[in-house]
């Protein structure tokens, strides 16, 4: 009897100082994180949260692009460089990237920075645009690669990858880094023209054990 | 000490040519045509894809225009040119400059060999003949 008095008004006594400790650490915790939150910047989880991330935090354009007089194709002494378009001129407005030509060519196209024809002459001809992205490469090692049908065919139509190239079938193409670094499959364009095979992350974007959020995030 | 020599001889070669090597610095995608332009003596075309995908997407060419994704598999001729086909279903001075203004396309290094300078040559059963041919 007196044994749980004691273990009663012990515990009374203690939760007291306890309640105002948790309280207290509840404030300071909210008022700092209001405090850094107000600071930096909220991550994104836009389209182009992962290509915003793989970005230096400076927000300036990073090409240093070489002018056609010095790049060692063109010919220096020929009439035509006057007249020429250069590409500090025509790239340095555009969303900026690290690598290919410092341009992030899909999230220019996206937010209407260029606005390229879709066919030599105007034309009624309405462009199917599929936004369906397909996961790949579930077994391997490196990260889950996403495919976005989206933004391949906002530049492309679907003769241009199908079915010569891929087969419309999942599971059908048998896709490897060793073709694609041949400059075949995806590498025909990946690599040469489109964002080059040093930007792994670009493409194997899904983590491996991705909690369910992003595996729903990537279905979308 | 035929073999010092030797070595001192190839260490030489190697430093020279890797100072004489021209450092490239073309923007990324750019592609160098010279299937038969020195030949005829005139500058090898250089066309960029950059600027291009400022004006146009890859369909137009690469689907309406009939251009192969291969580096080296389109047989271009500026016969075809004139005919309006390829290059010249834009390039006919309507919606872009015509043939007349030959120094534009035709404005890369004299003596250049085809194939893609700024980045990576999309090799492949037809790309692997062409870069023999460019040897």
């Amino acid at each position: 009897m007196q044994s749980r008095f004691v273990l009663k008004h012990m515990i009374l006594k203690l939760s007291k100082p306890h309640t105002v400790w948790f309280a207290r650490n509840l404030a300071i915790g909210l008022v700092l994180s209001a405090v850094i939150y107000s600071i930096l910047p909220v991550p994104a989880y836009g389209q182009w949260a992962l290509e915003d991330k793989l970005q230096l935090p400076l927000g300036q354009p990073l090409g240093n692009w070489v002018p056609l007089a010095k790049d060692r194709v063109h010919d220096p002494r020929g009439p035509s460089l006057v007249e020429l378009q250069e590409p500090s001129e025509g790239l340095s407005e555009l969303p900026p990237h690290l690598s290919g030509n410092r341009v992030l060519w899909g999230k220019a196209l996206d937010q209407g920075a260029i606005g390229p024809r879709r066919t030599i002459y105007p034309s009624k001809e309405k462009f199917e645009v599929l936004d369906l992205d397909v996961l790949m490469d579930l077994f391997g090692s490196m990260d889950i690669v996403r495919f976005p049908h989206k933004i391949h065919t906002q530049w492309l139509a679907c003769n241009n990858c199908h079915e010569e190239l891929f087969k419309s079938k999942a599971g059908a193409n048998k896709i490897t880094m060793n073709n694609i670094l041949q400059g075949e499959q995806c590498g025909l364009c990946h690599g040469s023209v489109a964002f080059p095979l040093t930007q792994c992350q670009l493409c194997h974007s899904v983590e491996r054990r991705a909690n369910k959020w992003q595996m729903n995030k990537a279905k979308e | 000490m035929s073999a010092l020599l030797k070595q001192c001889f190839l260490a030489t070669a190697l430093l020279s040519a890797s100072l004489a090597a021209p450092l490239v610095q073309a923007e990324y995608g750019d592609v160098v045509l010279n299937r038969i332009a020195s030949e005829y003596g005139v500058r090898p075309v250089v066309f960029p894809h950059w600027f291009h995908r400022l004006r146009f997407t890859c369909n137009v060419c690469h689907n309406e225009k009939g251009f192969k994704m291969r580096a080296g598999s389109n047989d271009i001729n500026m016969g075809h040119i004139i005919d309006g086909k390829f290059c010249g279903m834009c390039h006919n001075g309507e919606i872009a400059w015509g043939a007349e203004f030959c120094h534009r396309c035709h404005s890369g290094l004299p003596g250049l060999a085809g194939g893609f300078y700024g980045s990576q040559d999309p090799a492949g059963p037809a790309g692997e003949n062409y870069n023999q041919r460019r040897r």
